[in-house]
């Protein structure tokens, strides 16, 4: 039940304004700008753009900051300002054997073509806090070696996919179905599952993976391939008929390569998950690829037991803007509810205490 | 509004320039890919540009990008990213559109106005010579230079046996 309350207008609005105090810190040290944010912290600026599901490196930077670094509430904003802009149409879909990799490695073959290409990554790094950045400086450019221009970067996937060894995709056409215009229903094709992990947090998706190689629906993957870089975006304009490159926007895709046991129709093989990310998301990509293979329990007749293959569970709450926004509904008035709730428990107790005082009363002693 | 721009689009692009549907795709995804701010200082360098009037005001919109299963299966939305669109017409008709990836009004503005100005033959040879070239050469260099530094961290294996030198 809802009664309509006034009163706090001062308060909220005094509120913004400490916020923003809070946000601007000690007036005494710089503040920090968009462009600051996009080089220096790009890491966070590809999370919000993924899961803001939005590429705009300015506008998730400004997310970032107006939100204090909080991003799930970067991300929030990001969510919020897509809805205000018009949608010119959908790109062509990307081809990301056209990417200018920076980085790509396969686990599954040592020897892949074009090269295991480390690229910038923590991998290798020791994980020890690294005190000389505590003080500013600059840094030496990368090295550079020469470099083999290939137009294209061919998929370890294809190799398997050859010999017969690994499932070739499902490539039934037809135009993919948009969460962000049509709702969710269940039980959802793959695009839209996959549509549903992109944007999905990654905290819940990388948990959800993680159990499932503990054990929790495993499938026992490997890394065919993951790969980071720029690659082209083509869209048709309506005005022009043909396609344009638009831009060039950074990805990271990982194809997961899982062992399969086979089973009524199909014979034993490799069969595959697949993650992509905007910007480098090595982690997501890589979650989300270990939980599109999970939720295809059903199509490879694989038993249905454990929560990463229940794709009800998984989807209705991978979205965080969802999540947080009814986790924290609950700081929202509830002063009524409360209220009946309280009656009705103390008519509860009263009721108990008359048909039993002894038990009330030892139980209050407690 | 779509039928207008593709008769104006099929009037203007003379039949003589049987290479102008290529050339303008070329061209258009050159410009939409540019930085912004370089795109503008040879803008500037181009004197006595023709004077046109905005058919579309540069406007923000979005574009759902499309990935595809394992890179090569169904496409499905991986997720929107921000586009830029503006049409300018020349006083002799020509119109010129550009869509540029990003929040960038005055970019999308000035691919446009060169869209347009590639319909006349006349122009050709200044807006290669200023602005593409210069452009594509800058693309190559970059592209080249991340390889370059990609490059610099590939695995060189060499087996355990090689290292013992036999």
């Amino acid at each position: 039940m809802y009664v309509a309350v006034k009163g706090g207008e001062t308060a909220i609005a005094h509120s913004l304004d400490l916020v923003a105090d809070k946000r601007r810190g000690d007036r005494g040290i710089a503040e920090v700008s968009l462009d600051q944010i996009d080089q220096q912290l790009g890491l966070a600026v590809d999370r919000v753009m993924t899961e803001g599901s939005c590429y705009d490196r300015a506008l998730a930077a400004l997310a970032i900051k107006q939100a204090r670094g909080d991003l799930i509430e970067a991300i929030f904003l990001l969510r919020a300002y897509r809805t205000t802009l018009p949608r010119f149409g959908d790109s062509e879909p990307l081809d990301t054997s056209r990417m200018v990799a920076e980085r790509r490695i396969s686990s599954t073959f040592k020897d892949v073509p074009g090269g295991q290409v480390l690229g910038p990554t923590y991998d290798y790094t020791h994980r020890l806090l690294d005190f000389s950045l505590a003080a500013a400086g600059e840094r030496p450019a990368a090295p550079t070696a020469p470099a083999d221009m290939a137009p294209s970067l061919p998929r370890v996937g294809d190799i398997l996919e050859r010999e017969g060894m690994l499932e070739p995709p499902p490539d039934a056409g037809g135009p993919a179905h948009d969460l962000t215009r049509q709702p969710l229903v269940m039980p959802a094709a793959r695009p839209v599952r996959l549509q549903n992990l992109a944007r999905g947090d990654e905290g819940f998706l990388l948990a959800l993976g993680y159990s499932t190689q503990r054990g929790y629906g495993n499938n026992h993957p490997f890394v065919g391939e993951i790969r980071f870089g720029s690659v082209p975006v083509s869209f048709v304009p309506e005005e022009l008929g043909f396609a344009i490159e638009i831009a060039e926007i950074d990805v990271t895709e990982c194809d997961m390569v899982n062992q399969f046991a086979g089973s009524q129709d199909v014979p034993p093989q490799f069969t595959r998950g697949y993650g992509l990310a905007f910007g480098h998301a090595e982690r997501k990509a890589m979650a989300m690829a270990l939980v599109d293979r999970a939720l295809r329990a059903e199509e490879l007749s694989e038993a249905v037991a454990s929560p990463a293959q229940d794709e009800e569970f998984v989807l209705a709450h991978s979205d965080n803007v969802e999540a947080s926004g009814f986790v924290q509904h609950l700081k929202l008035p509830h002063y009524v509810d409360f209220q009946s709730e309280l009656v009705v428990v103390r008519a509860l107790r009263a009721e108990v205490e008359a048909r039993n005082p002894d038990a009330a009363l030892s139980q209050a002693a407690e | 509004m779509v039928r207008l721009f593709a008769s104006a689009h099929m009037s203007s692009s003379t039949a003589q320039d049987a290479e102008a549907p290529g050339r303008r795709q070329r061209w258009l995804s050159l410009l939409a890919k540019a930085p912004s701010t370089r795109l503008e200082a040879l803008w500037s360098g181009i004197d006595r540009v023709p004077s046109y009037t905005m058919l579309r005001r540069p406007e923000i919109g979005l574009v759902m990008v499309q990935g595809r299963i394992s890179g090569s299966g169904d496409p499905f939305c991986a997720g929107e990213m921000t586009v830029t669109r503006a049409a300018v017409r020349l006083q002799g008709g020509q119109i010129g559109i550009g869509y540029v990836g990003g929040r960038k009004p005055r970019q999308a503005e000035i691919v446009a106005a060169i869209d347009a100005l590639g319909h006349l033959p006349q122009w050709h040879e200044e807006i290669a010579a200023k602005i593409v070239t210069p452009l594509a050469a800058e693309a190559e260099a970059h592209r080249h230079l991340v390889a370059a530094r990609a490059a610099a961290t590939k695995v060189d294996f060499f087996t355990v046996a090689r290292e013992a030198g036999t």
